[in-house]
């Protein structure tokens, strides 16, 4: 299991786990950025289902987007006690982050039984599968983000994370920074930016 | 008209050096406390009905863009961090951008609003 200091180890002086790490992001943006776009050509088009300006709940969802943007807080605090050494603390933000990113998709999926109760389906209208399959992939990634912490947890519990292996808490860390920053785009641009209503 | 910015890429290479020079959980906090300000703010809007929405779009853009800046600076930590993996992300973003923007033009989103 190595995991020290990478800049005598690899050509760039950096740590190649973290600049991949950093590569997939970026990727990512043109993934979210094709959904984010087909939800802004699909938003008025919602047949006879109900339409978005009906629908959404600004406060709820408001609560959700400051629970996961205090979980990237709280997943921040988490590195910085492992970098100290302080392996008590990073189970606990760790697992705070873990309950908080469940929260959030506790709320979604709230959320989305609300909005089929109401009568907006998968296929109800080209905006109803445009909305489901943004929210939805995002709130994809925020449960693997979940996985990745709790294994984490799991890990330091058994004492096999130490201060040695800080990076990885990192890079599960840049994935959950990741997911809060696209939340941070969608919850302005879906939810915030006035909607069309029916 | 004087050019002095050549000092740049001086400044930039000793950014460059002091990576990993992390900030303490007091910033961390400040910085959570600055992004919930925002995001009260953000919401807020949702209840002023009488702003057009010329001037709130662009309010709302400017407070997500500030948000997503302090989320990418100081918790991923690309102020401190080597700038090649700022680049890297950045270069996805841009991509991003000047696809999707092509990908509305295209598709006439702009005239439609």
């Amino acid at each position: 299991m190595t995991n020290q200091t990478h800049s005598e180890e690899t050509t760039t002086g950096l740590s190649h786990n973290k600049l991949g790490m950093w590569v997939f992001l970026g990727s990512e943006c043109l993934l979210f950025g094709a959904l984010i776009s087909t939800y802004l050509l699909y938003r008025g088009r919602f047949a006879d289902g109900p339409a978005p300006g009906d629908i959404f709940d600004i406060p709820f969802t408001s609560v959700s987007s400051f629970v996961l943007l205090m979980s990237s807080l709280t997943m921040v605090l988490a590195l910085s006690a492992l970098q100290r050494g302080d392996e008590r603390n990073n189970r606990l933000w760790l697992l705070t982050t873990a309950l908080l990113g469940a929260v959030f998709v506790g709320g979604q999926v709230y959320e989305f039984t609300t909005f089929l109760r109401e009568g907006l389906g998968y296929t109800t209208s080209p905006f109803s599968s445009a909305f489901f399959t943004l929210t939805g992939f995002h709130g994809v990634h925020v449960s693997l983000g979940v996985i990745f912490l709790m294994s984490l947890y799991v890990s330091s519990a058994r004492g096999n994370l130490h201060k040695e292996r800080a990076e990885t808490v990192e890079l599960i860390g840049l994935y959950w920074h990741f997911v809060d920053i696209v939340w941070i785009f969608i919850f302005t641009v879906i939810y915030l930016v006035p909607s069309p209503t029916s | 008209m004087s050019t002095e910015t050549e000092h740049t890429t001086e400044s930039d290479k000793s950014d460059d050096e002091h990576s990993h020079e992390h900030p303490s959980d007091k910033k961390y906090f400040q910085i959570a406390g600055i992004l919930a300000i925002l995001t009260a703010l953000e919401v807020a809007t949702y209840w002023l009905e009488s702003v057009p929405g010329e001037i709130l779009i662009p309010v709302l853009m400017i407070m997500m863009v500030v948000k997503f800046f302090y989320v990418a600076a100081w918790f991923m930590h690309l102020r401190f961090d080597n700038s090649l993996f700022m680049k890297f992300f950045v270069s996805g973003l841009i991509l991003a951008s000047v696809v999707y923007a092509i990908f509305l033009t295209v598709f006439e989103f702009w005239h439609k609003g």
